[in-house]
């Protein structure tokens, strides 16, 4: 309506004409508007559970929950709060967003660059890999894994022997499980302290690099460091840590640790869901940076080996890590569809169970939204930290 | 699109038209049908055939409340519920009642605003084992991995059940039967645990029902009853009285066969029940003869009960706890008068 | 003239021209050639083709078989799969009606048959670019196809005068004896009395803002005729029967959610993504907050939200179909990821554009919607799709929230215990896959078929 009344043929200054005028009315309106219907739909809930005495407040989260959860990271048993099972939720489902978030990575990249590949027909099988997880709906891969897959493996008394170290069965994935015994903190003391000294190694081998130009064989080093040094800390004094085997008694396996089959499929599917989107963004990362730039890295004398990390990925980088980060939101949030297989991720665990023992859906949902809007927020604020130290600093 | 434009007359025009709710009697009459919420597919219950028509003792109720209300035993719909959602939908209007196996606790008659109109039906909770495992009681079950439904009271008793017998088990929760079904016949558990009407159903949907067997331990007391939300005592009342209506009826020998000859009988009770003496029906917002419509279209709690999971059904459930109480069973309805 | 000339007197041989060039070495031509520089030129190039040869031989041969070699086509229930080690094609057969339809009613099949057919029909111009009548095509597709497919679907009557007469009591001022397609004469008359008092009323505020009083009640009372006709549209007896929404199902509930959302996020996208780069900063911290809102919490929440609890937050006893309300929150959610597409295309568009327009004269809307959008839309048009074909695959979410779509009919279908054989799961997880494919991947064809013919006036 506005360009209308601009249009008017009458020729005087008016409220509607003056530009900041017309800004101060059309942001007024808006506001008038939004806070409106944000009363108006409060104040329907509040008559409406009022008119019901529904309970309100947050006063649940201390209530007992009273319900098992087959998979908690923290010590949680049936008299623990509510309060606790909303944590053991949000710890399940970083966990699966968290190791979804590695595998998918890595198998994008390696998928993407599979793509670009002279072998052409290994870049066929990427390109249909590519195509077939993409269009097809995640919910369906993950019931398809869940339903399909994972629930057609044998009984736990017919299971799939890995070396006899690790099995497979409907139940899920048994592996050994580690003991801590004492002294096993020395264990993790000595892998913080050879990721240490890596890291000032690192520092002093690039100095020394800067004033001499010798290199040093950091990978190697950092190997030794970070895997040696633990090693020995766990041989010399007589292994604090011991691994117990999967030992199957009665109907099922009484030693070891499972994985369950929920767990597995959400983890399996989301993981290779997003590497196909992640394929891409590499695939396109990469063919974005100009081929002189290899060229001129190889007139300089490099290999190809210290091309592709010294020139190409860096430059690609800058083009990767901003879809890439939104690749990682959508998992995390994609991550909710748990509810529909059974793993007690947070949604189900919360907005799910909790939801229905306490009857308060306005809390719970509420509370739902907004820890997915700061897992999201986080995750977008580190990327985007990251994302300003790769980005080109133009002179 | 209906609903943009009202929304848009509701909101623009009416806005400060709509300040009092209106009392769920009228707008059940206005709109001209119940919405009853109902499980997702329990036979013997509530659960819908090829063509979509549900059936069911869940199902019986509200057409008994609808032939109250309307006359009509088919002026129901019907929104079947995950148990995951059920009361989220009542407390949110989306249904006019819950008539869906839900079990009566402290808990939701008073923090979820739920009020319960009695109970229809008293079950208590059973699992139910491959008789390959060779359990015969839920003593041997330790360490055993169990399907339920998330959000019941069954999570919590099994919880309870394991924790107080000091026995572990790992609890794998989904959101529908048929999911928590899938996954033990997949093997997924070893045990299936739910109320025990429902276990029976269940076990009928599976390929060998033969291969499966119900343990005989009963782990909880599970009343079933149709559900209100607080806050329109009238609708309360009329559901409750719908319910006590089929127990008078069955108490008083009133059937479906025999309502109109029983109009002529010279006993008061009866005579108050079905109308023809004072104004029971009129005091709850109904017409006098509201019995006799309830009676003629599901017949009396027996008949129902009969028909859909007792004698008369695939599931052939004893009555037990549900007998009247004067043939040794739990249900008693206060008198009409 | 030959090729060689003979000069008399020296009588050598000089040769004028080239020879001809020889082929390359066998080893770098043809078959052999290709296959030497592409599949075995080194041992990692060897190594990748052997590991991509085993995984070819570990997925193609089972396949191929379990979908057409030991697959059962015929019989009609489980007696004919038990025993197959493939697909049970039967199975699909026996279930295709709901798989499509859902619970859709027998008789009444035909509606969504003649929607599907009309989209099609409507649809395969629009996306031809050589085709003609673009903008009548679109009129006809986006308008009046709309209409009719929601007529066709629903039935088409919905008596409005139980529910508004009863709402708008305050403007209840006749309640006439007649009625006008369901709708009471007293309605009609509030309905003009109000839009005329709401119409004047309108036009005094612009004239005392200093508007032109005319054009604001023009445009006034052309929304309250359309109201009206909406209204028309919605309480005619168009003679059909009823379709509850909850009777749908199948690829026609995915096909109404994904087309739906895709309809209504664009245009909702679009202003959003205007919104954030508005100057007012009101305006722009209102899109910012809804864009990201609606961007960092899951589908499944807000289709939660819409379904259970939208009720909570309406007046009692204003109901919103359970459909509609899963709609509007894919919508919504397709509308956010809209936005941040369409405004990349908007940051795209050099200054000098809006300069351009600015010196012609030309206002806000007229600038955006003459210059600037054109310009950007057709710049994001494989991003739109790309956010059509996610809008298609999260239409699956809605099973969560009990609204059986494809993939919801045919997880219902499996606990069928007629059809209960081993190889069920992987049959209908199979047709799903190949329906979903077909659409998804088709829109990506389309996609990238576009994004050429739109760069082809830019390659040099």
């Amino acid at each position: 309506m506005v360009d209308i009344a601009e249009r008017a043929p009458r020729e005087r200054s008016s409220l509607l004409t003056d530009p900041r005028a017309r800004a101060i009315l059309i942001q007024a309106t808006l506001l008038v508007l939004v806070v409106g219907f944000g009363w108006y739909f409060v104040e329907n809930a509040r008559a409406n559970l009022a008119a019901q005495r529904i309970a309100t407040g947050f006063g649940f989260l201390n209530g007992t929950a009273g319900f098992g959860v087959s998979q908690a990271l923290i010590p949680y048993s049936e008299t623990s709060t509510y309060g606790r099972a909303f944590v053991v939720g949000l710890l399940n489902t970083l966990l699966v967003s968290g190791l979804g978030i590695v595998f998918a990575t890595a198998l994008g990249f390696l998928v993407g660059i599979a793509r670009l590949s002279k072998n052409w027909l290994i870049a066929k099988v990427a390109e249909v890999y590519v195509e077939v997880i993409r269009n097809l709906p995640l919910l369906f891969q993950i019931m398809f894994w869940y339903l399909a897959v994972l629930a057609t493996l044998p009984k736990p008394l017919q299971s799939l022997s890995f070396f006899g170290l690790a099995f497979v069965n409907n139940r899920g994935l048994v592996v050994p499980e580690p003991i801590f015994n004492e002294g096993s903190g020395a264990v993790g003391i000595a892998i913080l302290a050879g990721l240490a000294i890596a890291v000032i190694v690192r520092y002093w081998a690039r100095a020394r690099q800067m004033r001499t130009g010798q290199i040093f064989p950091m990978g190697l080093m950092a190997l030794a460091l970070i895997l040696g040094l633990p090693l020995l800390v766990y041989f010399f004094p007589g292994t604090p840590i011991r691994f117990e085997l999967p030992e199957l008694k009665g109907l099922n396996f009484a030693t070891g640790l499972r994985i369950i089959p929920e767990f597995l499929a959400l983890l399996f599917a989301l993981s290779t869901y997003t590497a196909g989107f992640i394929a891409e963004i590499v695939r396109a990362g990469i063919l974005a940076v100009n081929k002189g730039q290899t060229e001129a890295a190889y007139s300089l004398g490099l290999r190809p080996g210290p091309t592709l990390r010294l020139v190409v990925v860096p430059q690609a980088l800058r083009v990767i890590i901003p879809p890439l980060t939104s690749q990682y939101l959508n998992l995390t949030k994609n991550s909710s569809l748990a509810v529909a297989i059974g793993y007690p991720d947070f949604f189900a665990l919360f907005a799910g169970t909790t939801l229905n023992q306490t009857g308060q859906a306005i809390e719970i949902i509420a509370l739902t939204m907004a820890v997915y809007l700061a897992i999201s927020l986080i995750t977008s604020a580190l990327m985007n930290f990251y994302n300003r130290r790769v980005a080109l600093v133009e002179r | 699109m209906r609903i943009v434009s009202t929304l848009v007359l509701v909101t623009g025009l009416g806005m400060f038209a709509s300040a009092a709710p209106a009392a769920t009697l009228d707008q059940i009459k206005q709109k001209g049908f119940i919405q009853c919420g109902v499980s997702q597919g329990i036979t013997g219950f509530s659960s819908p055939d090829d063509k979509g028509n549900w059936t069911g003792f869940d199902v019986d109720f509200c057409r008994a409340l609808a032939a109250a209300i309307f006359g009509d035993p088919q002026k129901v719909k019907f929104t079947p519920l995950s148990t995951k959602d059920r009361f989220t939908a009542l407390q949110s209007g989306e249904v006019d009642l819950l008539s869906r196996n839900t079990t009566w606790t402290l808990d939701r008659d008073t923090k979820m605003g739920l009020n319960f109109a009695g109970i229809s039906y008293f079950d208590g909770q059973a699992m139910m084992v491959k008789k390959s495992m060779k359990v015969n009681s839920a003593l041997e079950l330790s360490g055993a991995s169990i399907c339920t439904q998330t959000g019941t009271t069954t999570e919590l008793n099994i919880a309870d059940y394991f924790r107080n017998n000091k026995m572990k088990y790992e609890i794998v929760a989904f959101a529908t039967a048929d999911e928590t079904l899938k996954s033990y016949e997949s093997g997924r558990c070893d045990v299936f645990t739910t109320d025990s009407s429902q276990l029976y159903a269940q076990r009928l949907k599976l390929a060998k029902a033969d291969e499966h067997m119900i343990l005989p331990e009963i782990i909880s007391k599970e009343p079933f009853g149709p559900v209100v939300r607080h806050g329109d005592d009238q609708w309360f009342d009329i559901v409750k009285w719908t319910l006590f209506a089929l127990v008078n009826a069955e108490d008083l020998g009133i059937t479906k066969g025999n309502v109109d000859e029983m109009m002529k009988s010279s006993s008061p009770e009866v005579r108050r029940a079905l109308g023809v003496e004072g104004n029971a029906g009129e005091s709850l917002g109904l017409t006098n003869d509201w019995l006799i419509r309830i009676v003629k279209a599901v017949g009396n709690y027996g008949e129902m009960f009969d028909r859909n999971v007792g004698t008369d059904s695939p599931l052939k459930i004893e009555r037990g706890l549900n007998r009247l109480w004067s043939k040794g069973g739990l249900q008693y309805a206060p008198p009409i008068r | 003239m030959s090729g060689v000339a003979v000069h008399v007197g020296t009588g050598a041989f000089v040769r004028r021209e080239l020879v001809a060039a020889s082929l390359p070495p066998l080893t770098k031509r043809g078959l052999v050639g290709w296959v030497r520089e592409h599949l075995i030129s080194g041992p990692f190039n060897i190594a990748m083709t052997v590991f991509s040869i085993v995984l070819i031989a570990l997925v193609l041969p089972p396949l191929v078989r379990f979908l057409f070699i030991d697959a059962a086509w015929t019989g009609d229930n489980r007696e004919a799969c038990v025993n197959a080690s493939g697909a049970c094609w039967p199975f699909v057969k026996a279930k295709f009606g709901q798989f499509i339809y859902g619970f859709y009613p027998l008789a009444e099949r035909w509606r969504p048959n003649v929607v599907f057919a009309l989209g099609a029909l409507l649809l395969t111009p629009l996306l031809i670019p050589r085709a003609p009548l673009k903008r009548l095509n679109a009129i006809l597709f986006f308008g009046v196809f709309s209409v009719v497919a929601f007529v066709l679907l629903t039935g088409g009557n919905f008596s409005l005068h139980q529910f508004i007469v009863g709402r708008i009591v305050p403007f209840a001022y006749f309640i006439g004896p007649w009625e006008f397609t369901g709708l009471a004469a007293g309605f009609w008359l509030d309905y003009l009395i109000s839009s005329a008092a709401i119409v004047f009323l309108t036009a005094a505020i612009a004239r005392l803002l200093g508007a032109n009083s005319c054009a604001v009640a023009r445009i006034a009372s052309l929304l309250f005729l359309l109201l009206a006709l909406v209204l028309v549209v919605c309480d005619f007896d168009f003679g059909l029967v009823p379709v509850e929404t909850s009777a749908w199902g199948g690829l026609l509930v995915t096909l109404v959610v994904a087309v739906t959302g895709i309809v209504v996020s664009l245009p909702l996208g679009i202003l959003l993504a205007l919104g954030r780069r508005s100057e007012l900063p009101a305006v722009r911290a209102f899109s910012v907050i809804f864009i990201e809102f609606w961007r960092g919490v899951p589908l499944i929440t807000v289709l939660f939200f819409a379904t259970y609890m939208l009720p909570l937050f309406l007046p009692d006893g204003l109901r919103i179909n359970g459909l509609l309300r899963a709609l509007i929150g894919v919508a919504l959610f397709a509308a956010a990821y809209m936005a941040e597409v369409v405004r990349g295309g908007l940051q795209a568009i050099p200054k000098g554009q809006y300069e351009g327009a600015a010196a012609l004269g030309l206002g806000y809307w007229q600038t955006m919607g003459q210059v600037v959008l054109p310009q950007a839309l057709t710049l994001v048009i494989p991003g739109i799709v790309n956010t059509f074909i996610g809008l298609f695959k999260d239409t699956t979410l809605v099973l969560i929230v009990a609204i059986f779509d494809l993939l919801g009919q045919i997880r219902a279908s499996f606990s069928d215990s007629n059809w209960g054989t081993p190889t069920t799961l992987f049959t209908g997880f199979a047709f799903g896959a190949i329906v979903y494919f077909i659409f998804c991947f088709g829109m990506s064809r389309y996609s990238m078929f576009v994004e050429r013919r739109l760069s082809a006036g830019k390659r040099h």
